[in-house]
């Protein structure tokens, strides 16, 4: 079994203004991927989901209102899952939430030192 | 309860917990000599003089004169010649030999005694012997029974325990304020395990299965009592352990076999105890740690409402969702593939069922098979069946009998 | 009519003994003196406490004790009313502290008042 990292973007400038009721279906599709990871005994660490602001720094010391304006999209979060292949990953991936609002999936395994 | 049985359950837990506290655990098994010789003597001058007026009073003057003997007899071999004033004066009433057995320090020996007890370097299994022995005040008798052993098992277990006690230098005191959430976390634990122990025990003395799952919450309750130990997985801890008992006399037929959730006579629940639960759970709603007996508690408050509404279930699945991300474990994850058939359809239930893939248990089947049930009848008999394989007690086997029965 | 000492002497049962088996003991020995009472030849009993107790010796001396001198302790004394030796000896023979081996009861008659004795 190796750790794996899912990485969660989207382009989230493009994600429509949310009722209350979408807002709460929105997060009970993320609990019941995250529950369901969980009950395969594959969750290795939650994770955090990210607030939308940022500041990049740069080698000439510049520093930018972030992330990256440069690339539309943005990382949402992340969480570590444990599996035996990048196959077994990406199985795991495939029910994340975020595939659906357009988003995606960057899966890397994490080095074991 | 006779009498002699109902005090040596009520005040030799005591008795043992003052004493050891006075003498350190070097002298352990002199403090349970101590505690037993106290009742033998009440056994023989009651019988032939009958039984005292306050019979609790009575231990107490007895075990104080016989611990003040011992102190007394110890210091006299340590400095070798005695005294002259322990010549003249009455040695064994000198203020160094008191013992103190009022309520305050009996409960706070106790709760020392809890915390030396569930200790990180003492393993689970002994930490629930131990606390059997001298926190609940449990026969070795019943001990080996509540864990389906034997006598002498019982009694190895808890000697290398008690030399680890002694080994290790195991203080009796509450840790201070910057270790106190850890040593909880163990002191916990164990109570969780010892009423785990009473509530799905396959021993079939009810009895002894009850006092187990009243020891672990009296034990909690004095967690409760205590300022420095009343924190929210205390609390949440305890409201759980209600909700669980009020289910108590439901759960068991006479037989002291299982009676399924679905199947429970609800008047049999325990309503004084099921607001219990609820008063704990509300008093655990402080403070920002979610610990795992806080969704335990909230899922056990739910499985108190027996109408299968929407709202019942999503909030189990969400609170096992949760649960799961804290600490996975194999019955968590086939509740939450309920919760979740209940929740958002058999269909989306199966396919997660089917990642689960706990092929040695029997309760996945059954689980897989409630699934298919009206969905594909045929695969719902074929799991039952891999289930029937797998079922190890005859209670089990005739409940998934009924279920095939029923397709 | 004479009275009788019985002298209940017992090793050290605690370490063995679970409280239901000392509820049965103890009321084996409240039924035993309820028998002997019955036939109106119960005087009195008691029971006798090992803590605090000193042996005084030739001297003068008080220790402490007596502690790991001997087997047995003297765990109670009763006095009976019987007719001979014969019947205080039987009243004994249905002395509790009997079941545990190496256990004894003694029977000593009490000497009268009356200067005969």
């Amino acid at each position: 079994m190796k750790d794996y990292l899912l990485v969660f973007r989207a382009d989230f400038s493009l994600m429509p203004n949310r009722t209350p009721e979408e807002m709460q279906a929105m997060s009970k599709r993320w609990m019941d991927w995250i529950g369901s990871i969980a009950a395969q005994n594959k969750l290795a660490g939650v994770g955090n989901r990210l607030e939308g602001t940022g500041r990049v720094l740069k080698g000439d010391s510049t520093i930018t209102n972030g992330p990256y304006a440069e690339i539309k999209e943005s990382i949402g979060g992340y969480s570590i899952v444990k599996a035996d292949s990048y196959e077994a990953a990406i199985e795991l991936a495939k029910g994340c939430p975020i595939l659906k609002q357009g988003g995606n999936v960057e899966v890397r395994e994490i080095s074991e030192n | 309860m006779e009498l002699i049985p109902h005090l040596f359950r009520t005040e030799y837990r005591k008795i043992i917990a003052v004493l050891c506290k006075r003498f350190g655990f070097d002298e352990i098994e002199t403090a349970e000599d101590i505690a037993s010789d106290t009742f033998m003597s009440a056994t023989q001058t009651w019988g032939l003089q009958g039984i005292p007026e306050h019979p609790v009073a009575w231990l107490y003057t007895v075990a104080k004169n016989k611990a003040r003997n011992f102190l007394h007899r110890q210091a006299t071999f340590n400095n070798k010649v005695i005294p002259e004033t322990a010549l003249r004066e009455n040695a064994s009433t000198l203020p160094e030999y008191e013992i103190d057995l009022s309520p305050q320090n009996i409960i706070d020996s106790q709760l020392q005694m809890m915390f030396a007890i569930c200790h990180p370097s003492i393993a689970p299994e002994a930490q629930i012997g131990l606390s059997l022995r001298i926190l609940c005040g449990f026969g070795i008798e019943e001990i080996a029974d509540a864990f389906l052993t034997k006598k002498e098992t019982i009694n190895k277990r808890l000697y290398r325990a008690k030399e680890k006690l002694r080994e290790e230098n195991i203080p009796i005191a509450l840790p201070g304020m910057a270790e106190i959430d850890d040593r909880l976390a163990i002191v916990l634990a164990t109570l969780y395990l010892l009423f785990s122990e009473g509530y799905y025990s396959i021993s079939n003395n009810r009895t002894v299965r009850k006092e187990l799952c009243f020891e672990a919450m009296r034990l909690c309750y004095m967690l409760v009592e205590n300022k420095h130990t009343n924190k929210p997985p205390v609390n949440a801890l305890l409201s759980l352990m209600c909700f669980h008992a009020s289910r108590f006399e439901a759960r068991l037929n006479r037989n002291g076999e299982m009676i399924l959730y679905e199947e429970q006579d609800t008047t049999l629940w325990d309503a004084d105890l099921i607001s219990k639960g609820g008063y704990f759970l509300n008093q655990s709603a402080t403070g920002t740690q979610l610990s795992r007996y806080h969704l335990e508690a909230a899922i056990a408050y739910w499985n108190t409402q027996k109408d299968d509404t929407k709202e019942k279930w999503e909030n189990i699945l969400q609170l096992y969702n949760q649960l799961l991300q804290i600490e996975y474990a194999p019955i968590a994850a086939l509740n939450r593939t309920f919760a979740l058939s209940k929740a958002n359809g058999k269909e989306e239930a199966i396919i997660e069922a089917e990642k689960l893939n706990l092929t040695n248990n029997h309760f996945y089947y059954t689980l897989l098979g409630e699934l298919y049930t009206g969905i594909d009848n045929t695969k719902a008999k074929q799991h039952f069946e891999k289930a029937l394989s797998l079922a190890k007690t005859l209670t089990d086997k005739q409940t998934i009998e009924k279920k095939i029965d029923k397709i | 009519m004479d009275e009788y000492m019985l002298l209940l002497r017992h090793e050290d049962g605690s370490k063995i003994a679970s409280p239901e088996q000392m509820q049965v003991w103890m009321k084996q020995t409240m039924d035993w003196i309820g028998t002997i009472s019955a036939k109106g030849k119960f005087v009195k009993g008691t029971g006798l406490l090992f803590e605090g107790s000193k042996v005084v010796r030739w001297h003068g001396v008080v220790t402490d004790g007596p502690f790991g001198e001997i087997k047995e302790t003297l765990g109670g004394q009763m006095i009976v009313k019987a007719d001979s030796f014969e019947e205080a000896v039987e009243f004994a023979k249905g002395c509790p502290v009997l079941q545990g081996e190496g256990n004894s009861v003694e029977v000593r008659k009490i000497a009268k008042d009356d200067g005969v004795h």
